[in-house]
């Protein structure tokens, strides 16, 4: 079993490591676990909807424009990403800058949401879909909220000269986060229109 | 980056990067929550022993739950249901996961650290919190959590149900959040390094299996954790903001009717027991490896079996999430569906199986050096069959229908589970300690604690066995209200005193542990003569763990008697 390769010195293990693949595995397995997480929310959304007390629940207009701002503010953010790889650093704050707007935007529009669900009489715990939005909307706007401190993080490290377009991988790590919760969006738009 | 710099005491002991510190930091959590359900348990057993006998001098201790020196019934069901979080979440998978896995995951697999070290110190500063309301629960008004470490809505659910469902059950669900986050973050920091740090010629086939049970428990913590989330948090919702997940219509406290609708009980119980069973798991896991690791050493002999033990590992964690309808077959679940379940159920037996054959092929005919942690890992495989055998029973629903909720469970998961997974726990520290703190514990009082513990852990809970078949409830405060279980009451005394036989064993290993820190003789940097790639590193590594170079792996870490050498191993990093 043991093959003796004496004459080459062992490389420090340390050297060899590319750092790029240790965080993106970290960060999708990270998305993994968020994943479970609303897979739970979903099958209990399942079961719960089997329930005789289940009524139908009319989403209010503004998770769509919620739907076109997150779907722009990708958009963006693919922008910021590759004007960042071309080293273009300060296209790439722009950029960053109109995302972290549109992602505050969507909070907004989230928010708008629960208000017209408010003004028409219904709550948390009317019944057992408007619990599920909440929770969903609310559960998911959290995960939003930390997509937002990653884009002003790295907003303000590019303004202090701290990112290296040849050395840092944050903006591209930021970016595949930000998809995820916007793709997870659409998801449980789908899962709050289509089921029940 | 620099890995031999001199630190602030905050920075080496408090707030630290280091792996090993950090791991030795979860040791210390985890053991002192460990001695406070210990002690949980022997009041327990006090009232079981005796039931509702006076204690006086407990008053002074517990004023509400031993008014007048007799414990309560609501005392009596906080009592154990936080022996069970406590040990099931911060003993049981704080020691050997977060606690083991720390420490042995770099020096095992030859890197310098984790993958993400400020993940991982993070990570132990949430479960601190954590911890930390656990036990303040008890001193809130009504007491700590009263609806067993399952949490059952709608005891759980109904703020007002019985006194421990107030702020007790509050804090019992915000401290499990904590342990939740942290948990998860463990999970991704080994999976991470154990996939990308290894170090030059440390293929994944040549990992020993302690860090294999590792990397599956990372895991399945990480995609079995946020279920457990997701039911605490809506399980919050139903308690403080009136939504009806688990809660259904028609439930009365007293004469109030509670506003709660069409939620159901049951949902809660698919989500906690999907992770509850994987739960399971992620404490046997690592048990098993620290078993066939130091039985391999101690039997100076090749690990049988090692690619079939890999295997095992993996089924044993698929399996683990197709199998949780089992705790559930009286439930009212669809008899259909439980019959699948049983056939889950039944298939961890097979891979399970291979893992006792192959160590009981390991031990046969070896010429076993019976030291503490050969012992301790001797244990474990007889925990391991003795508690897998009643498995099949419970894992069968026609017979789990009649010993469902009687003691029999009880004993059961205090042998599989519970006794494996400490075994497991005690056998690691007898045989890492000496790369823990650079000094040898005491073999005398290891064998001491090794044969009360190993003796009053079966005459505490093989009786449990019979009780349960007799027909004595699970969670009952005093089995004389019912005449047919007055009659089993030397048995109850029997094993109230084993119990305190079993915590006092325990003191010798705590006086073993914290005197050998200062006391202990100098350990050499590979006392055992092993062949793991962990025994490369000094007496006691500093941060960083190698001080020149990482040395490559040459071969697996199983090295042992071989033919045509003069010695009897052959250390991975040797050429």
């Amino acid at each position: 079993m043991s093959t003796a390769t004496a004459s080459a010195p062992a490389a420090a293990a340390s050297s060899r490591v590319d750092r790029r693949l240790v965080n993106r595995l970290g960060l999708f397995l990270g998305l993994g676990g968020i994943t479970m997480l609303f897979a739970a929310f979903t099958s209990a959304y399942i079961v719960r909807s089997g329930g005789e007390d289940w009524t139908p629940l009319e989403l209010p207009g503004a998770v769509w424009v919620s739907t076109i701002l997150i779907v722009l503010s990708s958009g963006t953010l693919e922008m910021a990403r590759r004007r960042f790889t071309g080293g273009a650093l300060g296209a790439f704050r722009s950029w960053c800058a109109v995302t972290a707007a549109l992602g505050v935007g969507f909070l907004l529009s989230q928010l708008n949401a629960w208000e017209a669900l408010n003004e028409a009489g219904v709550y948390l715990q009317s019944h057992p879909k408007s619990s599920f939005f909440f929770v969903l909307t609310g559960v998911h706007g959290a995960h939003m909220i930390g997509g937002v401190i990653a884009l002003l993080v790295l907003f303000a490290a590019a303004a202090l000269g701290r990112l290296r377009p040849e050395r840092s991988d944050a903006p591209a790590l930021t970016a595949i986060y930000w998809h995820f919760t916007g793709g997870l969006w659409i998801y449980l738009l789908a899962v709050l229109s289509l089921l029940g | 980056m620099d890995h031999h710099h001199e630190q602030s005491f905050v920075s080496k002991y408090i707030f630290s990067f280091d792996h090993k510190m950090i791991g030795k930091q979860y040791f210390t959590l985890a053991m002192t929550m460990g001695f406070i359900g210990g002690i949980l348990a022997v009041l327990i057993r006090l009232q079981l022993g005796f039931p509702s006998r006076p204690w006086p001098f407990l008053e002074n201790l517990f004023p509400t739950g031993m008014a007048s020196g007799i414990m309560t019934p609501e005392f009596y069901v906080s009592l154990f249901t936080m022996h069970g979080t406590i040990m099931v979440f911060f003993l049981l998978s704080l020691l050997p996961v977060s606690g083991f896995g720390n420490f042995l995951i770099p020096l095992q697999i030859g890197a310098r650290d984790m993958a993400f070290p400020f993940l991982n110190m993070l990570s132990f500063w949430t479960v601190v919190p954590g911890a930390i309301i656990v036990i303040i629960s008890f001193f809130v008004e009504g007491g700590a959590a009263a609806s067993g470490w399952t949490a059952y809505p709608p005891l759980s659910g109904i703020r007002s149900a019985i006194p421990g469902s107030g702020a007790g059950q509050t804090l019992w669900l915000v401290g499990m959040m904590f342990f939740v986050a942290s948990f998860t973050m463990g999970g991704l920091n080994f999976v991470v390094t154990i996939l990308n740090l290894r170090t030059k010629g440390l293929r994944l086939m040549r990992m020993p299996l302690t860090t294999w049970a590792q990397f599956v428990v990372g895991i399945l913590g990480l995609l079995s954790f946020p279920a457990l989330a997701a039911g605490a948090l809506l399980l919050m919702f139903d308690r403080s903001l009136g939504t009806s997940f688990f809660l259904p219509a028609g439930i009365f406290i007293g004469d109030t009717l509670m506003p709660h609708e069409g939620g159901s009980p049951l949902l809660w119980q698919h989500l906690f027991w999907f992770l509850g069973h994987p739960e399971v798991y992620i404490i046997m896991l690592p048990a098993m490896g620290f078993t066939s690791d130091i039985l391999a050493t101690f039997c100076r002999r090749p690990i049988f079996g090692y690619r079939s033990m890999v295997y095992a590992i993996m089924a044993i964690g698929t399996l683990s999430f197709l199998v949780w309808g089992h705790h559930m077959f009286v439930s009212g679940m669809s008899p259909f569906l439980g019959s699948l379940f049983v056939v889950t159920t039944l298939a961890i037996a097979i891979p399970s199986a291979v893992k006792a054959f192959n160590w009981l092929f390991t031990i046969v005919k070896a010429r076993i050096q019976f030291t503490s942690a050969s012992l301790f890992a001797l244990g474990v495989v007889s925990l391991f069959v003795t508690g897998g055998l009643t498995g099949i029973f419970l894992g069968t629903n026609a017979v789990d229908i009649q010993l469902h909720d009687t003691y029999f469970v009880v004993g059961h998961f205090h042998f599989i589970m519970a006794g494996a997974g400490l075994f497991g726990a005690f056998a690691a520290v007898y045989y890492w300690y000496p790369k823990m703190f650079g000094r040898m514990l005491s073999e005398r009082l290891g064998k001491i604690h090794f044969w009360i513990t190993f003796v009053a852990y079966y005459a505490v809970f093989f009786p449990m066995h019979y009780l349960g078949h007799s027909g004595m409830m699970r969670r009952i405060y005093d089995p004389n209200v019912y005449e047919y279980l007055a009659p089993l009451q030397p048995v109850n005394l029997f094993i109230t005193i084993a119990a305190f036989v079993l915590f006092i064993g325990q003191l010798f290993f705590l006086w073993n542990y914290f005197v050998s820190m200062r006391r202990g003789a100098p350990a050499e940097a590979n006392p055992w003569k092993s062949a793991g790639f962990e025994w490369s590193t000094p007496p006691k590594p500093g941060h960083g763990n190698w001080e020149g170079e990482i040395p490559e792996a040459h071969r697996w870490p199983y090295e042992y008697a071989a033919p045509g050498r003069k010695r009897d191993y052959t250390p991975q990093w040797e050429a």
